[in-house]
């Protein structure tokens, strides 16, 4: 292929991911309720947003369990990155499998799982179930950031620190850490956008009385295409192009 | 008392799928500088980590000056490490680095202060307090590892192959700083190589391993000049290997024949008649004459030069000899001698002044 | 040290604990259910047996199945044809903004599938921004019905997963040692034998992790159908959220479950033997 083609190509593509998204958000602008035709730009889609308490309070359980579940799996994923590359265990290489069949197995698998799993504890579905679950899907993926981060490091800093005198813990918490926080934070980033953006499991493990943005926005979607839904979409949207900027722009930093 | 500050006593160790140590029986004294030298995998490299504490042994014991430190884990041994590559901090500068181990301890921050001053002034690295690793030179990096190791006053100083990732001519400074640390420290440095150059350079004794036992404990001289088996002759340095048949022997004296010749040699370690043994000799303790240059060729062999490499100081000849072996001689530059530019296919004569050479045992 | 060892304990402990609560406990609750029969009152009964296995050879869910599979191994197809070159040209490219073209890709790999789902509804409408592109351009005289058919649902899933085979393809492409490539070429091999003989067997692991990452979710992503496909088009995912929540018919759903899990180990014994042989290509994940 020459230059041209490549280029083409590439354009082909990324105009493939790209326009269908433009469109939406070109048009969470249009000032007109269903019509194809641009009728002047207007913020009042971004307005009604803001003004349905409904979906604030959505908003807001999206938000808070996104960031406590985010934040449980990051500690517990670091955990497991940092355990499997230091220690000797029984069943470490089933750990390690475990994680990477969690991360490639279907969601609606874990889904159905987790509620038959809630079902017999009879555990209501509600937050806590959302949160549980969360943390668990999330999980796998900061142990593998973080792993692949650690896995690149000389294993002597850790003897070294241990000839010293550290603890296991005064290493996680002064060696590990340190070295590790783009990953851990690209880690947290990674969980936050996963849990605010899942759909198939929150759907079967949360209740009616804890509504969440995906499936808000799922139950919105299936009565068609409406402006609101565009400028709610973009917002989102933008809520995860920064977070990507900023899990780059970290993870890079220390390359 | 004895002045051993650690003695090993008949240290083995196996990982699951393969031993690494038989046996090791070794004592080191206090202040020495010791060498383990060997080829990789010959267990050295285990060796040290035993004596740290990252390892245990499988069997025999341990002790540090006079105690057994068998379970004692490595921080709580007086013996610290300068590891392979150093195994710096790259998140932490130089004074951070160096303090790590103090800070440990939970030593009051002013002694912390003038402490770490006191070590990085040591090793001449006192204004380079707030750099990071990666904005240190290769030799300024491995002070840090030793000012990092020494500030915990070790009694014990391991140091894990530290040059290997050095230019040659970094390595030779390295080789002389870390010389004249260790007599300013006036503490024990265990140094593994597998450069022998090194190792002779440096050490006050060295100890020869291969596949994980202890093939000789010396001085660099002994193990250079008095090797105790062809594995530690062929290890350090080139050697010339001849088979020997033993003619007659006393006490004092052997008759042997080497390469249809007849020899005279001194009887060192009570060899018998009809003994096949080798003699060892040394590329340079060969000498080499043209055909002009010599009478009596009688204790001489004829050669073929097959190879000249010159090497500036000396010129190194491969030899052939009628019956086909191949011998190196290394020849040097003087004065009295100014014939050394030999020529492809010359024939020479081969000698070397008898008591010079080394006769070891046939091995099984 | 003592503490040491208390720590590492505590800390294995923790990760067992969770996982074999959430992770091995649950999966085998999914086993058991769909040997048990459904309930009439309560949500199974317990009694142990096959039936919900014979059920599945039944031809409806034998119709879905193969359809599923189908559609699945289809949007599979297409990404691997679309997205290997495309990772070619970008792991191998030496413009400058190559860290930017990679970042580009990142994006849609984090953007929520449901609104990327959505963004494709709104062009494929009757009255959306594709017919009426192509009207306006003269190429139909009529508006195209895209939306509610096969051919949708093949465009969300190949949109929403395409990235999902980029990203590993990419990293696998990007280890690949072009000195290889020149060796080859230095023999005599042509182009095609490069690609063939050097090219394909290497990135092999990444085509396999790729095909997984968007094979199993093809099967399962039931709000693609749901919004793309109307009740056409029915996916695995599709089959057991109904068995769930709408038939009630929990041991069913969950031996749908099962085949997936078992297709999903199938295709987990494949990539580990290709990684086998290029040991580096592990950690592609």
């Amino acid at each position: 292929m020459n230059r041209l083609t490549r280029i083409a190509y590439l354009a082909v593509v990324y105009l493939f991911f790209y326009f269908p998204i433009g469109v939406l958000i070109v048009y969470s602008f249009n000032n007109a309720s269903y019509s194809l035709l641009w009728h002047g730009f207007t913020l009042n889609w971004y307005k009604e947003l803001l003004s349905d308490t409904d979906l604030q309070s959505v908003a807001w359980h999206s938000l808070s369990v996104g960031i406590l579940a985010a934040t449980i799996a990051t500690m517990l994923g670091t955990l497991t990155a940092v355990s499997l590359y230091r220690y000797r265990f029984k069943g470490k290489k089933l750990l390690h499998g475990m994680i990477f069949v969690m991360i490639v197995s279907p969601d609606i698998v874990m889904a159905i799982s987790l509620l038959i799993l809630f079902s017999t504890l009879k555990a209501p579905l509600g937050f806590w179930t959302l949160l549980l679950s969360h943390v668990t899907f999330c999980m796998p993926f900061v142990a593998v950031t973080v792993y692949s981060r650690i896995a690149g490091l000389d294993k002597n800093i850790f003897e070294a620190a241990k000839d010293l005198g550290a603890s296991d813990f005064t290493i996680l918490l002064r060696v590990i850490i340190p070295l590790l926080w783009p990953a851990i934070l690209a880690g947290w980033l990674l969980s936050f956008t996963l849990s605010l953006d899942d759909v198939i499991i929150s759907f079967f493990v949360t209740g009616p009385d804890f509504d969440i943005l995906p499936l808000k926005i799922f139950s919105m979607v299936k009565l068609g295409v409406k402006p609101e839904i565009n400028a709610l979409c973009s917002v989102m949207f933008a809520l995860t192009l920064l977070i990507v900027l900023i899990a780059q722009l970290v993870l890079r930093k220390k390359q | 008392m004895s002045n051993n500050l650690i003695e090993i006593r008949g240290v083995s160790k196996h990982f699951p799928d393969h031993p690494v140590l038989h046996n090791i029986n070794l004592e080191i004294r206090n202040g020495e500088f010791l060498t383990l030298l060997g080829p990789s995998g010959c267990g050295k490299t285990t060796l040290l980590r035993l004596i740290s504490g990252f390892e245990e042994p499988s069997s025999g014991a341990i002790y540090l000056d006079g105690k057994d430190i068998a379970g004692i884990p490595p921080h709580q041994r007086h013996v610290n490490t300068v590891f392979q590559s150093y195994a710096l901090f790259p998140h932490m500068d130089v004074f951070d680095n160096v303090a790590f181990g103090l800070r440990c301890k939970g030593i009051a921050k002013d002694e912390v202060e003038q402490r770490v001053h006191e070590v990085l002034r040591m090793v001449k690295l006192d204004t380079f307090l707030r750099r990071k690793p990666h904005q240190l030179s290769g030799g300024q990096q491995q002070r840090v590892a030793i000012a990092r190791a020494v500030i915990n006053k070790p009694l014990v100083l391991l140091l894990d192959e530290p040059l290997s990732s050095l230019d040659y001519r970094l390595r030779k400074t390295m080789q002389i700083e870390l010389k004249q640390l260790q007599k300013q420290l006036g503490i024990t440095f265990i140094f593994v190589t597998h450069d022998q150059e090194e190792a002779l350079s440096m050490s006050d004794r060295v100890v020869v391993m291969h596949d994980g036992e202890i093939q000789q404990i010396g001085t660099p001289r002994q193990v250079y000049e008095e090797p105790d088996n062809l594995q530690v002759a062929k290890f350090i340095g080139e050697v010339n290997i001849f088979e020997t048949k033993v003619l007659a022997a006393d006490d004092k004296q052997l008759q042997v024949e080497i390469e249809g010749k007849l020899f005279t040699l001194k009887n060192r370690r009570k060899y018998k008649a009809e003994q096949t043994l080798y003699t060892l000799v040394r590329p340079e303790d060969l000498q080499v004459w043209s055909p002009s240059e010599v009478n009596d060729t009688e204790t001489m062999f004829s050669a073929v030069v097959e190879e000249v490499i010159y090497k500036g100081c000396t010129v190194d000849l491969m030899l052939r000899l009628m019956s086909g072996k191949r011998l190196a001689a290394t020849q040097f530059f003087n004065e009295d001698d100014e014939k050394l530019d030999f020529l492809l296919g010359e024939a020479v004569w081969v000698h070397w002044i008898p008591g010079w050479e080394v006769i070891l045992p046939h091995e099984a | 040290m003592k503490h040491d060892k208390t720590f590492k304990f505590i800390t294995i402990g923790i990760i067992w604990l969770w996982l074999a609560i959430f992770a091995v406990a649950p999966n085998g609750l999914v086993f058991l259910t769909s040997l048990l029969q459904q309930g009439d009152n309560e949500l199974v009964r317990l009694q142990l047996t096959l039936n919900s296995y014979f059920d599945l050879f039944n031809t409806s869910y034998l119709k879905i199945f193969l359809h599923s599979l189908g559609l699945a191994g289809c949007c599979t197809l297409v990404c691997i044809i679309v997205g290997y070159p495309f990772a070619f040209i970008i792991a191998r490219s030496t413009s400058r903004y190559k860290g930017f073209l990679l970042f580009l890709v990142i994006i849609p790999f984090w953007t929520s599938s449901l609104i990327r789902s959505y963004a494709i509804v709104a062009m494929l409408k009757t009255k959306g921004i594709l017919n009426s592109l192509l009207l306006s351009l003269g190429l139909i005289d009529q508006p195209l019905h895209l939306l509610y058919s096969s051919t949708a649902v093949m465009i969300g899933l190949v949109y929403s997963l395409l990235p999902f085979m980029i990203l590993p393809l990419y990293a696998n492409i990007e280890k690949l040692d072009m000195r290889l490539i020149d060796a080859a070429r230095d023999l005599g091999a042509n182009k095609r034998t490069v690609l063939l003989k050097i090219i394909l067997p290497l990135t092999w692991p990444g085509i396999i992790a790729g095909s997984m990452l968007v094979f199993l979710p093809a099967m399962s992503m039931f709000y693609i159908p749901d919004l793309l496909g109307g009740a056409k088009s029915v996916l695995l995912g599709n089959l057991i959220q109904n068995q769930f929540l709408t038939a009630r018919n929990w041991p069913m759903g969950s031996a749908v479950s099962v085949m997936l899990t078992l297709l999903m180990g199938l295709m987990l014994m494949l990539y580990w033997h290709s990684t086998k042989r290029n040991k580096d290509a592990q950690d592609l994940l």
